[in-house]
């Protein structure tokens, strides 16, 4: 389990090293992509990097794009012999369905009663309930923000202020925060707050885009990583398979 | 997920429980999905066999040229044919009129040829860019089972679809036009897809949804731009869990660039038309068979079901055709031999999904 290739990918985030303590602890990370090239595949490498490493390592997952089943079956592909199903039976793996949460117009997540803030009561409670061991390798993930913007009716105030508090959640519980969202939303000039505003608070920032060329079947786009903590910023092509993502750079087929 | 349970292993391979029985119009795609057709059988085999169950198609409308109804037209003809339920939502007054525009399947016995087989090739090789030529210039593809029920029909534009496919069925058309805020459209939508509950096993019936030119300025919601995403949000939820397809189509130019990107994100497989203007000289020079052409199609992008890996499609720009002027078809752009008296040759192929210069063919 612990024999696995890291890539690029894995460099530029420092999950290379098989060290203790997982490098992200404590970290958000924050992925854009574009329509023509979707940076789910990140959310899902780093999810099987973060649930394949040690045994107390847990990762809650906040859906608002897909269905449980589709996760559990890019997972199963990704890890032989693991599926998404026993993690969450073992209490390593939590889902959080978010597809039908809709904040009532005029609510806006404000109640208690509903929306944003009950989400991160839940977590809160989640990771507090969770062994002593384990509370401290929690990775939270969020699939993706636009969605969530849409949930809380546009106010993109309300999914900042439950951000802010996701990332107290980084200093009191060490947790990781890795969030996606989508870059062309917000490139119009008054849109672009919320963006920065995420750029700001990530210590990671990826971005997933084309190549300035248009899309290839081999080699499906690029990959920006900047890494504050490590100052460093790296940027390489990739390509998504079924149970992995290659990383190399360009003008080579493998790493 | 009950039955997950049971499942300890993670080799799933061709989960076969899907494949148990699918009725008619349906048929297995990758990744443990459900494919039904487009009612065109070219977009289909560009798609990779149709559209999955559970997706959201969208399309981008030209606002010089309808040719987006053509799509719609051939969606639901198909649907009807396979006797699956459809609910059709437009802003005319009276959307059960465009029923009656709906073209007929083909007759099986059809007098339009298309092409030369393949296998007179062999002894012939032709660069691509002359193929225009030889007239093997179709997409040819295996042919169709024959039977009762074929997966996908070629529609004959010219013929109205006989009375007996729309009458006793279950077909629900609704205008969005005055409603004042989506939440009629949205309690449609649901009872119509509360009937097509997904579970494992076997799926005797699939649904279709078109929604027609969503955010038409003639309705009373279309400025309510959060409303609006929404619904498409609430609708492709309930589409992933019921075994049906929704399109919806609109016209971009009505939204905000930044809405507009959201509903693009919004979409599955996302697709859009575009008009084409009457003697444009530098495209017929550029393109052969311009003349017959209609518009263009460009696929932007591809849906993933059940797996992270995209598809990149070898071209994702085609050109409409009308052939006979009543079958609908799509092809692959092919280069004009370059006139070598001119002295300048057209370095950008037509049939490149992009590239870095701007042209006329870029959208």
């Amino acid at each position: 389990m612990n024999q696995r290739s890291s890539n690029l990918l894995d460099e530029a985030l420092g999950l290379d090293q098989a060290s203790e303590p997982w490098p992200l602890k404590g970290r958000v990370v924050a992925i854009e992509d574009r329509v023509e090239t979707s940076g789910s595949f990140i959310l899902h490498h780093l999810l099987k990097r973060s649930l394949s490493r040690n045994s107390s390592n847990v990762s809650i997952f906040i859906a608002f794009a897909q269905p449980f089943s589709h996760y559990d079956r890019v997972l199963r592909k990704q890890i032989l012999g693991w599926n998404l199903v026993s993690q969450r039976d073992n209490g390593r793996f939590f889902f959080f369905d978010m597809l039908k949460l809709q904040c009532p117009v005029g609510d806006e997540g404000i109640t208690p009663g509903g929306g944003l803030i009950a989400l991160y009561g839940k977590i809160h409670k989640t990771i507090s309930a969770l062994p002593e061991i384990s509370q401290k390798n929690v990775s939270i993930i969020i699939d993706d923000l636009s969605l969530m913007e849409v949930a809380a009716n546009g106010s993109s105030d309300h999914v900042l202020d439950f951000l802010h508090y996701c990332r107290t959640l980084t200093s009191e519980f060490d947790c990781s925060l890795i969030t996606l969202n989508h870059e062309d939303i917000y490139s119009t000039e008054d849109g672009s707050t919320f963006l920065l505003q995420m750029a700001y608070l990530a210590d990671i920032l990826i971005k997933v885009e084309p190549l300035a060329t248009g899309l290839a079947a081999d080699v499906h786009g690029q990959l920006t990583v900047s890494n504050k903590g490590r100052n460093k910023a790296s940027n390489f092509h990739f390509k998504v398979k079924e149970n992995m993502v290659e990383c190399f750079y360009p003008g080579r087929s493998r790493d | 997920m009950a039955a997950a349970k049971t499942r300890s292993s993670s080799f799933s391979g061709n989960l076969s429980s899907a494949a148990s029985s699918l009725g008619p119009g349906l048929k297995c795609g990758p990744n443990g999905t459900v494919l039904l057709s487009s009612g065109i059988p070219d977009l289909d085999k560009i798609l990779g066999g149709g559209f999955p169950l559970g997706s959201l198609v969208m399309v981008m409308e030209d606002a010089e040229a309808p040719h987006h109804m053509l799509l719609l037209r051939n969606f639901m003809s198909q649907g009807l044919v396979h006797s699956q339920p459809l609910l059709y939502a437009s802003p005319a007054r009276d959307p059960r009129g465009f029923l009656g525009t709906l073209p007929s399947p083909a007759a099986s016995k059809d007098d339009k040829s298309r092409g030369p087989e393949p296998d007179q090739e062999k002894g012939l090789r032709i660069a691509w860019q002359y193929k225009k030529y030889f007239g093997e210039n179709q997409l040819n593809f295996d042919g169709q089972r024959d039977g009762k029920h074929k997966y996908s029909n070629e529609f004959n534009l010219r013929n109205p679809l006989e009375r007996h496919f729309i009458n006793g069925q279950r077909v629900d058309c609704f205008s969005i036009q005055d409603s004042p805020d989506l939440s009629i459209l949205q309690d449609r939508c649901t009872t119509f897809l509360s009937q097509l509950p997904r579970n494992d096993g076997s799926i005797s019936c699939a649904g279709r949804i078109a929604i027609q030119s969503f955010c038409a300025p003639q309705c009373v919601y279309s400025n309510m731009e959060w409303e609006m995403l929404s619904f498409i949000r609430s609708l492709k939820n309930m589409v992933q869990s019921s075994n049906s397809v929704a399109i919806i189509t609109f016209p971009p130019s009505l939204l905000s660039p930044s809405f507009c990107k959201r509903w693009q994100h919004m979409a599955d497989t996302l697709l859009s038309v575009k008009a084409i203007q009457d003697d444009d000289k530098e495209l017929a020079q550029l393109l052969t068979g311009y003349q017959d052409m209609i518009g263009f199609l460009n696929v932007h992008k591809v849906a993933r079901i059940n797996t992270q890996v995209p598809v990149i499609l070898e071209a994702t720009t085609f050109s409409i055709k009308l052939q006979k002027r009543r079958y609908l078809i799509l092809e692959c752009l092919n280069q004009a031999p370059v006139d070598g008296s001119s002295g300048t040759s057209y370095g950008t192929s037509g049939s490149c999904s992009s590239s870095s210069k701007t042209g006329n063919l870029d959208f």
